[in-house]
């Protein structure tokens, strides 16, 4: 932290009289550009300094305190990390969340997938794709509330659809359907998304290659196997461990919809930081729950970036 | 023969094809215009009218008793719990808080973009490479802290609290932008640095022009970010004068009576989240779905 802004402040204030002394001269180039790149990175790095390494340390620091907002942190060791291991809520919370994640990447790329190929094989049309966008540009808490109502025990359409289809009525509300149901609604918002970036990467895959596969015979499902999927596989794999990040941070859905107090079975674990944090005030202790999804989070966005890397050198 | 019969089954695979993107259209669009219907129903109806296509009695009420149009009395004669509601001002702030952090951000970010890709200064690499180490670190770990610093510096419920994290930037912003800079050839700015424009008149003169497309890519992914936000502004900003919409809608859901929300005004004012993105996605919906594409980052 304080290497970052001290090199720049001092950078800054180091003076600049190059170029006054001999106008006759032609302008050398300087050696580097040492003098204008403090103006570039200022704004950045005071950001990023601030916002992101100053409580990424203090985040940290707070994980080994006792520290309830009202007081000072207080040292108190591995403490907090010890009673996770004994918190059964802790482990509920994983649980309820990997059966979330589970649910909601499986169905969303599945369909996403289908989408993708089928808008691929039979249309360029961008109102098409436009529209499959729409649910994503929408807030989660809009989401939230749209299948909250769309799926209300007494007056939802969702269950007057499922009796006039002859199926008895779903309280999607129980226990027992409560994260199914989050988790579809999430892969209603997520999958046009996720379908867009895999058409975007079947764009990629030379057209020749299916014209040659169309004169030899093949069909539709064939060429899909044979020529979609494995020259897709990066951009998959790319789109499949973004999809994963982001749907380990299943909050906002939850929240609103359980109006802040979801029922054990939804209760996420980012929802459950949140209530450690800011509704029992023990910031210690959710600190080093956060800890936990560094850990998971950071292994993903770390083969994220090796696949970024690795569909650069494959896509040319 | 055989030929016949295999381009009839291709055409009847075409048609279960279509039907099946016209289906995926349907259960897109449904839900939004389920949400349409409601807010055009007048709460006495919404039982009369559970399954109606469209309401017998369409009114705009739930809209102006939302937007703080109506009285308190009227309001709760339409359904409302009669607090205080004001969509539209939630709504104003939505957009100046997604402006302001989508313009400055992807500006700044430009600008650190272009000198990682560009500049030579001493710590250059070993700088980007703690940025993009920070791409791993989750929200909610410095979400935490972040909160507690606001809080003591008494910026709670400021309009500046608010955008504090992320009106300068974000990483992978940074990321992106750099990695579009490199794709650059150094030779297009290189003759302008010798003309004596300096690089400062590079970057503006020559790459930001260049590079329209990622940054107008940027700009909207945080658009759209930001307009989804929820938790950061629910925790610094739940205050009349800095709520958002997303956190009003909470507010909204909180405030009705257990036994029933009042989904009538609660559809109402997610029309009103729906709109702007609708308007968005008219007239940038094209630029919006082509920048949707990993390979872009080269």
């Amino acid at each position: 932290m304080t290497v970052l802004t001290g090199w720049t402040s001092g950078e800054a204030a180091a003076p600049s009289r190059d170029g006054h002394g001999a106008p006759a001269r032609r302008p050398r180039r300087p050696r580097d550009d040492r003098r204008v790149a403090p103006l570039f990175i200022a704004p950045v790095l005071i950001g990023f300094a601030v916002f992101y390494v100053y409580p990424t340390v203090r985040g940290v620091w707070f994980s080994v305190t006792d520290y309830s907002l009202l007081n000072s942190p207080s040292y108190v060791g591995s403490d907090n990390y010890s009673e996770l291991l004994h918190d059964d809520q802790f482990w509920n919370s994983l649980k309820v969340t990997a059966y979330y994640v589970g649910i909601n990447i499986v169905s969303q790329t599945v369909l996403a997938l289908g989408l993708a190929a089928l808008m691929h094989r039979l249309t360029r049309s961008a109102v098409l794709r436009a529209t499959l966008l729409l649910p994503w540009l929408v807030p989660n808490v809009t989401v939230g509330l749209l299948w909250a109502w769309l799926l209300d025990a007494n007056l939802g359409f969702a269950n007057h659809l499922l009796h006039s289809m002859g199926v008895g009525t779903v309280s999607f509300y129980s226990p027992t359907w409560a994260m199914p149901s989050v988790a579809l609604v999430n892969t209603w918002a997520y999958t046009g998304y996720t379908a867009l970036l895999l058409y975007a990467g079947m764009l990629q895959i030379p057209q020749e290659l299916y014209e040659s596969a169309v004169v030899d015979g093949a069909g539709e499902f064939r060429m899909f196997r044979r020529i979609t999927l494995p020259l897709l596989r990066p951009i998959l794999a790319l789109v499949l461990v973004v999809s994963l990040i982001g749907s380990f941070q299943i909050f906002d859905t939850v929240a609103v919809v359980y109006r802040g107090s979801p029922i054990p079975e939804t209760r996420v674990i980012y929802f459950y930081i949140y209530q450690q944090a800011f509704t029992f005030f023990h910031m210690g202790y959710a600190s080093a729950v956060a800890m936990v999804l560094v850990v998971i989070l950071g292994l993903l966005t770390f083969v994220q970036l090796r696949l970024l890397r690795a569909s650069r050198s494959d896509l040319g | 023969m055989s030929s016949m019969s295999a381009r009839r089954g291709s055409r009847i695979g075409r048609g279960m094809a279509w039907a099946i993107l016209i289906a995926a259209v349907l259960v897109t669009v449904f839900p939004f215009y389920w949400m349409v219907r409601t807010a055009l129903t007048p709460a006495g109806d919404l039982f009369a009218d559970s399954h109606a296509l469209w309401p017998h009695h369409p009114t705009l009420i739930n809209f102006k008793r939302v937007l703080g149009m109506t009285s308190a009395e009227r309001a709760r004669a339409a359904g409302g719990s009669g607090a205080q509601i004001n969509f539209l001002w939630y709504t104003l702030n939505s957009i100046i808080y997604s402006a302001v952090i989508a313009i400055a951000q992807t500006f700044f970010c430009a600008m650190a973009g272009y000198a990682f890709a560009r500049l030579r200064f001493p710590f250059r690499d070993a700088l980007f490479g703690i940025l993009v180490a920070a791409l791993m670190v989750p929200p909610i770990f410095t979400l935490l802290p972040n909160f507690t610093m606001v809080k003591n510096l008494g910026l709670m419920n400021t309009f500046f609290g608010l955008v504090a994290p992320s009106v300068l930037m974000t990483p992978f912003a940074v990321f992106f932008l750099r990695q579009f800079f490199l794709s650059i050839p150094k030779e297009v700015e290189e003759a302008a640095v010798l003309d004596g424009v300096g690089r400062w008149g590079a970057f503006w003169r020559i790459i930001v022009p260049m590079s329209r497309g990622p940054l107008i890519t940027i700009g909207l992914t945080t658009t759209v970010w930001a307009w989804k936000d929820y938790l950061w502004p629910l925790l610094v900003g739940r205050g009349e004068h800095t709520r958002v919409l997303t956190v009003a809608l909470g507010v909204f859901l909180q405030q009705s009576p257990n036994t029933q929300p009042d989904w009538t005004g609660l559809m109402a004012g997610s029309t009103l989240s729906v709109l702007p993105v609708l308007v968005l996605l008219i007239f940038l919906g094209k630029r919006l779905v082509q920048s949707l594409n990993f390979s872009g980052i080269k």
